[in-house]
Order: C-alpha cells, then structure tokens, then sequence
C-alpha cells in the first residue's frame, strides 16, 4: 500500500550556510560541533519515513530535540533544507506557495501546543476559520463547525469566546478547528502537552475513540513516552535532530535501540504497552466429543508440563479441566467424560487486552483463555508470562541464562 | 580664535531657498494643488454639515455617543461642556475646529494605517519609514509652515496638512506595533490553515491589533487639536483663529474662551475614542453579534425552539 504521507531524508538547517553544517554531519560531529565550527544549527538531520493511510505516528522527544520543526516541515510552516516531503503527489518541500496553500487548506491541518486559538472569533467561528479560508459559505461554515464541535462535545459552546473556556475545553476547540475542513492529515504538536495530567489523559482516550470513527492520518509530537506508546500505531524516538529507532511500542519497549532509549522506556508501565496476544501461548486443547479424550488431556498435560488444559467444542470454548481433578476422576472412579470435570467459568479476554486488566482473569488461578473476534480460543496465557513480561526480565533472565552456559561451556574447555 | 566657518561657509540657507522657491514651487505647485482637493472636498462637506445641524441634535447625538460607548459620566460632561461653549459664544468656531480635526484625523487615518500595516509587513519599509517618522516627530511645526504657504497658499486646507504631518507619527508607530505584536503562534496557525497574506490581515492581524491602533488614532486626534492654534496662523479658522487673534490684540478674554473651547472639546472627543480603543478588544465581536442576532431575532429563536424540542 502506499504511504499517505513518505518523508525522504529532510534536513533542516538554521543559518546562512547549511552546507558546511551538511559536510560537517557526514564526518559525523555533533550539532554542538558543528555550530561552535560553522555557526549553523542543525534542527533536523536525515529523517525519513512513511506514514500509512488512518495511522498514528508519534514522534518522541525531549525539548530541543527537533520534533517541533520536524512537524513544521511537513506542511511547510518551515521548509526543509533539504529532503522530500510526499503528501501523495505533492512535494510540499519544493511545491510553489500557491499549491502549498491548496494542500493546507484541503489536506493538512494542524493543532497546537499552546491552542493558538483566535481570542476576538467565537468557538463557533475559530472551529469554522479553515473553511472561511477556503471561501465557504457562511451558513455551511457554520454548520460544518458544529458538526465538528459536536464531536469534541463542546456544540453548546459555539458562542462563547476561547478565553471563556479551560485549557482542556480550547484544546478541543483546537482540534475542532482542525477537523472541520475534513482534512486526511492532522499534525498535533504536542497538543494535551499544556494540559493538566487528568485533563491529558481524558483527551487522550478521546483522541482514540475518534480516530477509531476519523481514521484520519495523524502526526502526534509529544515528550510523554506513556502518551507516545498509548496513541502510537507507529512511533519514532527523536534526538538530536533524528530518529533513534522507530517502531511498534511493544518493539521499543521490548528491544530498546540503545542506551538513550532503553532509559526513556525502563520506567513505563509494561502493563499499558503490551496486549493479551503477546504473551499468550499457541493452545493445546482437546475436543469435548472426541474418543479417549480425558486420557489424551492427561498424556498432553503430562507431555508440557501444565496443570490445566482448556477443552473445545468445534469452534467455542468449552471450558478447562484440571490436571488433579481429571486425574482422580480417570484413575479412581474410572470415569472418563471430561463433561464431568470441566471448568465452564473460566478467565477469558480479548486479544487485545492490556497486561494491566488482566491481573483479575489471573486471580481465578486458571491459565487465561484468550478470546478472538469470533469468541474461538486463539491462545492460552499462563500467569507467570504476564508477571515475567510486566518485569521486563523475562529477555534478560534468558540472556543470563545463556551466558552462563557459554561460560560454563568455555570453563569445560579449559578442563 | 580660529572657527570652521572662516574656512568654509555652507550657504544653507541659501539652497533651500533656492529648492524651494526656484524647483519646487514652478515644478510641483499644480501637483501638490491637486493633493488638496480630496481635502477641501471632505472638509467642506463637513464644515457645510456641522454648521448646518441645529445644535441641539447635535449636542443630544453627541451626548447619546459618549453615553454609549463611555458611559454617564462622559456623557453629562459632554451635555454640559457643549452648552457652555453655546453660551459663550463660540459654537461656529467650535464646528469649524470640528471639522478641521476631523478631516485632520481622516486622512492620517487613510495614509497612516495602511502605512503602518506596510511597515509591519516588511522591516525594509520601517527602516526607511521610522527615521521619517522620528524627524516629523521632532521638528518643529513652524518649521514647515513656510513651505506649506508657498506650496499649498494660506487657508483652511493648508492648515489642515499642516495638521496631518503634525498628527500622523502615532498612528503608523502604533499600528505598526499592534500588527507585530501579534502573537506569533496566531500568525502560524492562519498560516497552517492555508490563510493568504490578505486573510491573515483581515482576519487575524487587524482585528486583534485594532486595540492598539485605536491607541494611536486617540494620540493622533490629540496631536490634531494642539495644532488648531498654529493652523490659525496660516489661515486656518475656528477656535484656533479665536485664541490667534486674541494674542494679537492682547483680548485676553477671548483668547482665554477660545482655549477652553479647545479643552472641552479636546477631553470630549479624548474620551469617545479611548473608550471605543478598550471596549474594542473584548466587545467589538459581541457587538457585531449582538447587531447581527438582532437582525435575525425571529430565525434565532425558532433555532431555540427547536433545540429545546430536539
């Protein structure tokens, strides 16, 4: 598929003479280098990337990082020194002004840290400024930006001024203003980044449930490594003017590019980034009908080692038996029907499911049936895996595992 | 002792007059002639106006003004200083200093805004205009009167040039100002949302300038009526010409009424337009909402009803 948005390679570089900064990066100085040298700063060095169509990308930074240039670039506000920046077949790096005003009034919009609302419009009228700008009518403009207040819950509000509203109410209105004209792409530079922590958190769930409507193509700057893995299909980890890893939030909460990363991540909470499906296991199951089943239950127990084994019937769960009540049922009484001993009240969650809302299926003391769509057993999730996995130890405990083989292996050579 | 001068004398002097006299005046009269005609033509019709209104309607539309926008307490001043300039007798002068500042006021509004916008658009223009603006601010105002007479003659419309340099500086600096001081991350999102340069002004510079720039048309105003009593010396009427011909004949009295003239209406129109400058920020939107709601009173309260139904 191709990429709604590709950014190829953008540099930017602040000063008079972005070549020698240019030269300067290919003998791999620092920024620091190379201003105290050439006198140019490097804002954006080497970016590349592609965002797909109804994504969210998230670029992850600290302050000075470039993040908030980077966001610039992508529709012009500050043209990249050098790079591409393909909005389908526009090039907004090299477009003329009058087409890079086309795309933003149709295609690009954008929201603002610090709201940059209009004090002297109404909320009615700053939600309807891109289709003013545009030419619209007056009374579709209106109704246009109703349309969008109502999204943002705040249609009640048209008439009253920014200034009348909490922080979190104007960023609304910001994003409103930023929906109205329908635009596929939505910059957000560090939109709740100004707001009070419960306020951000209630906008960020906001934001997920209308890009689950939208699906618009968003690129979401932000400092919040939690928020960057809360709202990223895709997220890149900016320093330095460039991008130190980018991927999934499980792939850089699990394999840390480096060092500057894996410091940002040791103190995220692992239960909110990773889902149900990620440490279930591929079940071992027998069928409810099926001949011998209670002794063929109790041989795979015995054969991985588990104390519970869940029972299918076709496509549904039936239920589990345990490891101890079938082997007493089968040996002693000599019956051998699982119906009897089956577990119908079992744990069971989606795929999609974070670690964190987990720990009440774990507390039955069952392994946990993971669930998809259709409600068809897709995995079976062992309560150590989610305590390992929320450890973060589990790669590490491996790797030191390893390592002490290797060395006993290389002391067994010296013998 | 030795002095530069017994070297070299500059004739200065001289050269001016010779620029004047023998290039400007043959060369430009017609031109700068033409200059005033849209001035005669506004201040006529406002002169012709003023006096043409009875002066009670006056009075009451002007007390109704100041009561609007500036509340009771302008608006019994207002009421009390026009009767009091009534009864000393120089209502006349007083319309005719109306309109000369007025017409004063107008046109520096109508070069100097679109100046100032000018200058905040592009630092190359101020740093042509601002020493422009310093040297007109500093100079004295006799200074060029002389070559206003010769230029333009001696009259009303002289003395209302003379009056537009005077007054102009305030108005370009301020609105200069209030257009840069716009925040910058309002310029930036016009800009995100593919505003041109004509949009963003309109929509985002001046309006949230206008505060500022109704500052500077207060400071202009101001400047306009200091300058009445100079103006009567080439020609101009009006109070100016009162106080003027006071001095001359040593009247004090007169020239004593002419100056409280000028106060009184000095503090009346001080007021309006400072009130209009601070309500403009935050009332000027709810105002114009306010006329347009009254325009569509019954549509709204249909609107009302059905959400209420809904």
């Amino acid at each position: 598929m191709k990429p709604k948005l590709r950014v190829e390679n953008v540099y930017k570089i602040f000063g008079d003479h972005p070549e020698q900064a240019l030269e300067g990066l290919k003998q791999d100085k620092s920024k620091i280098e190379i201003f105290e040298e050439t006198g140019q700063t490097v804002g954006v060095q080497d970016v590349s990337f592609d965002v797909r169509e109804g994504e969210i990308f998230v670029v992850m930074g600290l302050s000075g990082s470039g993040k908030s240039t980077l966001v610039r670039t992508l529709n012009g506000l500050i043209p990249p020194t050098y790079g591409k920046i393909l909005l389908d077949e526009d090039d907004v790096a090299s477009c003329s002004a009058e087409r890079l005003r086309k795309v933003r009034r149709e295609k690009i919009t954008m929201v603002f840290q610090h709201f940059a609302l209009f004090p002297h419009k109404t909320v009615a009228d700053n939600a309807a400024y891109g289709l003013k700008i545009k030419g619209e009518g007056a009374a579709s403009r209106r109704k246009k930006a109703l349309a969008a207040l109502e999204q943002v819950g705040l249609a009640a509000y048209a008439d009253s001024y920014p200034g009348e509203l909490s922080g979190g109410m104007q960023q609304r209105v910001g994003l409103a203003r930023g929906l109205a004209t329908d635009p596929q792409v939505l910059l957000m530079d560090e939109p709740f980044g100004a707001l009070d922590p419960l306020i951000r958190r209630e906008m960020q769930e906001e934001l997920l449930h209308l890009q689950k409507k939208l699906k618009k193509t968003i690129i979401f700057i932000t400092h919040d490594l939690n928020e960057a893995l809360l709202l990223g299909d895709k997220i890149a980890i900016m320093k330095d003017g460039r991008f130190v890893q980018v991927g999934t939030a499980q792939e850089i909460v699990d394999n840390p590019a480096d060092d500057y990363v894996a410091a940002f991540v040791g103190d995220i909470d692992r239960g909110r980034v990773f889902d149900a499906a990620h440490v279930a296991e591929r079940p071992i199951t027998v069928e409810l009908g099926e001949k011998g089943a209670a002794e063929k239950a109790l041989e795979l127990m015995e054969e991985h080692n588990r104390n519970a084994l869940y029972v299918v019937d076709r496509d549904r769960i039936a239920g589990l038996v345990t490891y101890q009540e079938l082997a007493v049922a089968a040996r002693e009484e000599g019956r051998t029907d699982l119906s009897e001993v089956l577990v119908t009240d079992v744990p069971t969650v989606a795929r999609e499911t974070p670690l964190n809302e987990l720990y009440g299926a774990a507390s039955a003391g069952y392994p946990i049936a993971v669930a998809d769509k259709r409600g068809r057993l897709s995995g079976v999730i062992e309560t150590e895996a989610v305590f390992s996995q929320l450890s973060g130890e589990d790669n590490d405990a491996a790797t030191a595992a390893t390592n002490d083989a290797e060395l006993s292996a290389k002391e067994g050579e010296r013998q | 002792m030795i002095s530069p001068a017994d070297l070299v004398q500059i004739p200065l002097d001289d050269w001016v007059n010779s620029f004047v006299r023998d290039f400007l005046v043959p060369n430009f009269r017609p031109f700068f002639r033409a200059m005033q005609t849209p001035v005669t033509a506004v201040l006529g019709w406002l002169d012709a106006f003023f006096h043409w209104l009875p002066m009670l309607v006056f009075t009451a539309g002007l007390t109704l003004i100041a009561w609007r926008t500036a509340g009771r307490g302008v608006a019994i001043f207002t009421l009390v200083a026009l009767v009091f300039i009534d009864m000393i007798g120089l209502w006349s002068e007083t319309m005719t200093t109306l309109s000369m500042i007025i017409t004063s006021v107008l046109f520096c509004a109508i070069i100097g805004i679109p100046l100032g916008i000018w200058s905040a658009r592009s630092d190359r223009v101020l740093f042509v205009v601002r020493p422009i603006l310093d040297i007109m601010q500093t100079i004295p105002s006799f200074v060029y009167l002389v070559p206003i007479v010769m230029l333009f003659g001696v009259g009303m419309v002289p003395g209302i040039i003379a009056t537009i340099i005077f007054a102009l500086p305030p108005i370009i600096r301020l609105t200069n100002l209030g257009i840069r001081n716009v925040r910058a991350d309002l310029i930036e999102a016009a800009e995100a949302f593919g505003s041109t340069r004509w949009q963003m002004l309109w929509e985002v510079q001046f309006p949230l300038a206008l505060r500022t720039i109704m500052a500077g048309l207060n400071q202009t105003l101001m400047l306009a009526l200091s300058m009445v009593v100079i103006a009567a010396l080439i020609g101009a009427g009006g109070l100016g010409l009162t106080v003027y011909t006071g001095l001359g004949r040593l009247n004090v009295g007169a020239a004593t009424a002419g100056g409280i003239g000028i106060v009184l209406l000095a503090i009346i129109l001080d007021r309006i337009t400072q009130s209009l400058g601070e309500k403009n920020a935050v009332r000027s939107p709810s105002l114009w909402q306010t006329l347009r709601s009254m325009m569509a009173l019954g549509k709204s309260g249909d609107e009302e009803k059905a959400g209420k139904a809904a």
